[in-house]
């Protein structure tokens, strides 16, 4: 599977290509997001309402936890054999008429779907919504090879229309409101009427126009997959509006980017997962459109179909017995839903497709630490997104040890790292540490109730008093008693 | 019963009322209480700023200092998560099975004071007096990592003369989150608005929790905007009775109250 090492470890996923790396670190990025009011107010208001409606149908099953727990199981194992699930995944496909391609990378991925659609002679191609074929920056790729891709999921259409990026995994225009909507549509939605309302209906409608304009005229698609049945070569993408259903099916020839993580080995598991990721998802008891196929079917949809198989880092998250539990992930967005620092901070200020706290946790494991080091302290730990996590990924857990990676990085000592072992040395030695007691007693002396500390301490200070220390530690009350 | 006092190095410090109050309510409830002299912190902070190896040591003198007790508390739940849920992590990535193996034996006779209170000495009337107003954070590691549930609800529901009134969003996390309030302090502070927000919307007097760096984050929060709504550990609700409520020494012997304390500005305010 993966064909590219660096002394015999997986390859992470190059720089310079795709959609996993921002240019600022974490606290950078976020400041804009949090200096935004009108952010703040979308945000707040879409993470509530799916939460309440997730929430709700959540509550209706009996049995949630034996099926989170079921989901977890199911991706556990098909980690633990994925080489050979992907073969058989590659059998099947190939015996039902379908290619299958191998990409090490988001280079190679790319590579290798422009050349596919260039085989085909065309300049234009329809997409279905897909992280994976964001996170390697496809598009750009498609673009720069003069291919124009047309995102068909209204969200990701709001956001490719908007030279935006996307700032949620499920509700990529999350960070818009209907008016900005709107606005967009008038200054560059082709045909657009110039008297187009706010009003929702409408705005779908006028999306409905194009889209079905574009669908009918393109007869190239490129799709991601939610899931890939391993004894059967099927692929499954699961959607709410049937536009990704008209990709799958109008057009003449079908290439579908998948992550190796997708495969599951069996029909019977995808039962588990149909269930799973609507509910944590979109809260819906079922998805609207689930499409499967499986290769070819002469005189019946798309009569060439590709499958590209996306290591990109992967490989490199699956050989970390802590870390391969991000491979899990079935893209829900729940996490998302109820991170108060994604709340906060936006989408955006991951700097990576993969927002939220499994952004957090996937995008450094994907990238290597170094390029994504300031992603794991992203979160205060609260441990809502474990709570919240359909297929049990101890996303705390795993921030912890990411942020343990990002530290041993370091090759040379930081101020952090210098404070941190001269506070773990006085812990370590119960004089040292009544006597740093004491000094932080005197402390209070020396300024008005800890105000204007000194870097990075200031952080603390700038919104917060800090207490007085007391007169008398505990253990100095104790002696005395 | 004989219990060891875990003080947690904050509460040490910073919050000696919460510590001193736990001593106060579990003598008075006729337990002997423990301090195991050679204890300072149980390496949280380090683990989850990414210092584990600089953990490590703090782990086993901890497990050293603890080993020989049967029930040991601790007025935290984040430092009981930590022994719970790390410390024998931090032995194993350290390659010591022999000390993870002792951590877990710990980890297994530690407990957060409300379920110490509720599930092993089976009380939730403490007989405690506090006549005010409280609304209670049910901190994340209380209750996503310990599982706390309504044991400090049912504890302070049997409290005389308080009115315990909902926090709303009570679940949401303050903003502390340790290093995370000085590495990510905008992001921290906006979360923290939020929480002060809801507590002054109760119109409480104090608003309680069962973590001092909860407490430390919140009232630093609201003493900062001079809202006159402080903070208290639960242990010092639980430890309040009618004497005390007229004489604060009572419960905080000659301690000096922090600044962010309600009990140190409205002592017996509302009799």
């Amino acid at each position: 599977m993966t064909r590219r090492t660096f002394l015999g470890m997986p390859a992470t996923a190059p720089p310079g290509v795709g959609h996993l790396r921002g240019a600022e670190s974490f606290p950078a990025a976020a400041r804009r997001g949090l200096a935004d009011p009108q952010l703040r107010r979308n945000l707040r208001h879409a993470t509530t309402t799916i939460r309440a409606k997730s929430g709700g149908v959540i509550a209706e099953l009996p049995d949630w936890e034996q099926l989170r727990a079921a989901g977890a199981a199911i991706k556990a194992d098909t980690l633990a054999r994925l080489p050979e699930l992907l073969e058989q995944l590659e059998a099947r496909v190939t015996e039902a008429g379908g290619v299958v391609h191998w990409a090490a990378d988001a280079v190679e991925a790319n590579r290798i779907v422009t050349d596919l659609v260039r085989a085909t002679g065309v300049d234009r191609v329809i997409k279905v919504k897909s992280m994976a074929t964001q996170e390697i920056g496809l598009n750009e790729a498609l673009v720069a090879a003069g291919i124009t891709p047309v995102e068909t999921d209204l969200a990701e259409l709001i956001v490719q229309l908007g030279g935006d990026r996307p700032s949620h995994i499920l509700v990529p225009a999350i960070h818009r409101n209907r008016a900005e909507i709107r606005e967009i549509f008038l200054r560059e939605m082709p045909g657009v009427d110039p008297t187009l309302t706010d009003d929702p209906t409408a705005l779908a409608a006028a999306a409905r126009r194009f889209l079905r304009q574009t669908f009918l005229s393109t007869p190239v698609a490129v799709s991601g997959g939610n899931f890939a049945v391993a004894e059967t070569g099927t692929l499954a993408v699961v959607e709410s509006e049937g536009n990704g259903r008209m990709c799958l099916t109008l057009p003449q020839t079908l290439i579908t980017v998948l992550g190796v993580e997708k495969v599951v080995p069996t029909w019977r598991d995808l039962e588990v997962f149909l269930q799973l990721l609507p509910r944590a998802s979109t809260g819906e008891r079922m998805n609207p459109y689930t499409s499967m196929w499986t290769g070819v079917t002469p005189g019946d949809g798309p009569q060439a179909f590709h499958l590209v198989l996306l290591d990109n880092g992967r490989s490199a998250v699956l050989a970390d017995e802590v870390g391969r539990q991000a491979l899990r992930c079935i893209r829900c967005s729940a996490c998302l839903n109820v991170c108060p620092v994604y709340e906060r901070a936006g989408g955006h200020a991951y700097g990576s497709v993969y927002p939220g706290p499994i952004g957090a946790v996937l995008s450094p494991q994907l990238t290597g630490i170094e390029d994504n080091a300031s992603l794991p302290y992203a979160s205060t730990l609260c441990g809502a997104c474990y709570d919240a996590c359909p297929v049990k990924i101890n996303i705390p857990e795993l921030l912890v040890h990411l942020r343990a990676e990002a530290v041993e990085s370091h090759r040379r000592p930081t101020a952090e790292s210098i404070a941190m072992a001269a506070a773990a040395y006085a812990m370590d030695h119960p004089r040292l540490y009544a006597a740093g007691q004491r000094a932080a007693r005197l402390s209070r002396f020396a300024g008005r109730r800890g105000r204007g500390l000194p870097p990075p301490l200031n952080g603390w200070t700038g919104s917060r008093d800090l207490p007085e220390p007391p007169a008398q530690t505990f253990r100095d009350w104790w002696a005395d008693r | 019963m004989r219990i060891a006092l875990f003080v947690t190095c904050l509460a040490d410090t910073m919050f000696p009322q919460a510590a001193i109050a736990t001593v106060r309510l579990l003598e008075r409830l006729g337990h002997e209480v423990a301090f195991p002299q050679g204890q300072t912190c149980c390496g949280q902070m380090h683990v989850n700023t990414g210092y584990q190896r600089d953990a490590v040591p703090l782990v086993r003198r901890h497990v050293d200092v603890f080993d020989t007790y049967d029930v040991i508390v601790a007025p935290s739940g984040s430092c009981v998560g930590s022994v719970r849920h790390q410390h024998a992590m931090v032995a194993r990535r350290a390659g010591d099975e022999r000390l993870a193996g002792r951590a877990e034996s710990v980890a297994r006779r530690t407990y957060e004071l409300s379920e110490l209170l509720v599930d092993v000495l089976g009380v939730t009337d403490v007989g405690a007096y506090y006549p005010h107003r409280v609304t209670y954070h049910p901190t994340c590691h209380s209750s996503r990592m310990l599982r706390v549930g309504d044991r400090p609800r049912r504890l302070l529901s049997e409290v005389r003369g308080l009115t315990l009134v909902e926090l709303p969003a009570a679940d949401q996390c303050c903003g502390f989150g340790g290093t995370f309030a000085v590495k990510n302090a905008e992001t921290s502070t906006a979360m923290l608005a939020d929480k002060m927000r809801h507590v002054l919307a109760t119109g409480a007097d104090v608003c309680a929790a069962s973590d001092a760096s909860c407490l430390m984050h919140i009232g630093g929060g609201l003493s900062r905007l001079r809202t006159g709504v402080g903070v208290v550990h639960l242990a010092e609700i639980l430890a309040s009775t009618e004497q005390a409520a007229t004489s604060r020494a009572e419960i905080l012997g000659s301690t000096e109250q922090a600044a962010t304390s309600p009990a140190a500005n409205r002592p017996a305010a509302r009799p």
